[in-house]
């Protein structure tokens, strides 16, 4: 059984497919996976991947920056600002970022911009497979 | 002399087929954006779709929280309002249309005893209400044209947080609603406060509604709280995004009745300018018949040819 998921960015509807399963990591809530008939569901997503694992068995992996994920029915819908599949990671850009939060973070610990933009570059770079 | 005014009328002729092929350049770029426009309004459309019913399942849920965006103040006492113009004119009445209704807000809010505040985009508006005198709280340029998801964010904080300071206690929204190519209406719309989610959920008609209540995580409090600046975004980036297409609908427009105008103006300018042409021939061959006649009776008994005064 499979059912419909579907990435939502306020532009476009970036990414939709038939999926078995769902796997997200919610604010607060840690990792939640999602299959058919699951119960109606909101939550808020926190800075991390989002893997749909298609009904050929192959997963894709998303960076989702932030947003949030309704499953009703036999739709899961994720609403997210800001979202990159694996080839769209610019894994340079992500490493300079990286360094840079990095950098940021050694002069001010409390950087809460620095914070975001390390796990933003982390996320990304996780995402792309390219462990920095 | 007889030339001259056939000169002018060709030079004139000359400068408004100069006109015209800038027009039609003009209408063709509008006509290509206008499309393009209408696509990325269209893409738009799900996101905010998926967020209002998101805010329906909410309202289902009974979720209902005291989110500073849902602030309702007991006395308004300033008004803030959000216009949406181009940067660039030639698009017929898309810009006063747009300003005048913004501008009936601005009385509106006087009448009421208030005061307002004027959250501009786009050059033409802020012309306008400076040249005026008008404040201006916060002005954008350079994102009407071609607005990015980016640019709404931008703009919606900007009017989220002197809506949330208590700088102003209520903001409408004027842009340009995109109905289709043919038609555009300017559009008068509460931004800010939010309507209760109740309200949202029963205007929405959104695809929501399915049976069972949803679990929501953290809390459907705090969904909401992240839920609303997004709302407001979306709304924000739906209007940026309907009157960039209106306008380059409308400027498409204006540039099909200006070529089509400056068709009309050669047509007319040419036939004056054949008739001057005729005329100048036609007295031209007269002088020259009546000075030949002349030598001819003239001279007739000297032995010098007709022709020759002819060719002189």
């Amino acid at each position: 059984m499979t059912f419909q998921i579907e990435l939502v960015s306020p532009e476009s509807i970036s990414y939709s497919g038939e999926a078995e399963m769902v796997i997200a990591r919610t604010l607060e809530g840690g990792d939640i996976a999602f299959q058919p008939g699951h119960v109606p569901f909101v939550g808020v997503l926190a800075v991390w991947s989002v893997d749909v694992i298609r009904p050929d068995g192959d997963r894709d992996t998303i960076a989702v920056h932030q947003g949030f994920v309704q499953v009703a029915g036999t739709k899961v819908s994720i609403l997210s600002d800001v979202s990159e599949s694996a080839d769209q990671v610019d894994v340079e850009r992500a490493r300079a970022a990286k360094s840079t939060a990095e950098a940021a973070l050694v002069a001010n610990k409390e950087d809460a911009d620095a914070t975001g933009a390390l796990a933003r570059a982390e996320l990304r770079l996780r995402v792309a497979g390219a462990e920095a | 002399m007889a030339g001259g005014r056939e000169r002018v009328l060709r030079r004139r002729i000359s400068s408004v087929q100069n006109t015209k092929k800038i027009t039609r350049a003009m209408e063709l770029i509008a006509a290509t954006r206008v499309v393009k426009a209408q696509q990325r309004a269209r893409a738009a459309k799900p996101y905010a779709e998926r967020i209002t019913s998101v805010i329906e399942n909410l309202a289902a849920g009974g979720a209902e929280v005291n989110h500073p965006l849902l602030r309702q103040a007991e006395k308004v006492e300033r008004v803030g309002v959000v216009v949406i113009s181009s940067d660039r004119g030639l698009a017929g009445p898309y810009n006063s249309a747009v300003i005048r209704a913004a501008e009936r807000q601005v009385q509106n809010a006087r009448s009421e005893g208030a005061d307002y505040a004027l959250i501009v985009i786009g050059k033409k508006a802020r012309d306008y209400f400076a040249f005026r005198n008008f404040t201006i709280d916060s002005y954008t340029d350079g994102i009407s044209d071609n607005p990015t998801y980016e640019d709404a964010r931008r703009v919606a904080e900007t009017v989220a947080s002197i809506f949330t300071e208590g700088r102003v206690d209520r903001v409408e929204l004027v842009y340009t609603e995109f109905m289709s190519i043919g038609s555009q209406k300017v559009a008068t719309r509460r931004f800010l406060p939010l309507e209760s989610t109740e309200t949202i959920a029963a205007e929405g008609g959104g695809e929501a509604g399915v049976s069972g209540s949803f679990e929501f995580e953290p809390s459907p409090e705090a969904v909401l709280a992240a839920l609303l600046p997004r709302y407001v975004e979306a709304r924000l980036f739906g209007a940026l995004l309907e009157s960039a297409a209106s306008e380059h609908a409308n400027r498409q427009r204006a540039m099909k009745a200006a070529t089509d105008n400056a068709e009309e103006l050669i047509t007319k300018l040419s036939r004056e300018m054949n008739r001057a042409r005729q005329d100048s021939i036609t007295t031209e061959i007269m002088e020259i018949v009546s000075g030949a006649e002349a030598l001819g009776s003239d001279d007739e008994t000297e032995d010098r040819p007709a022709a020759v005064g002819v060719e002189a």
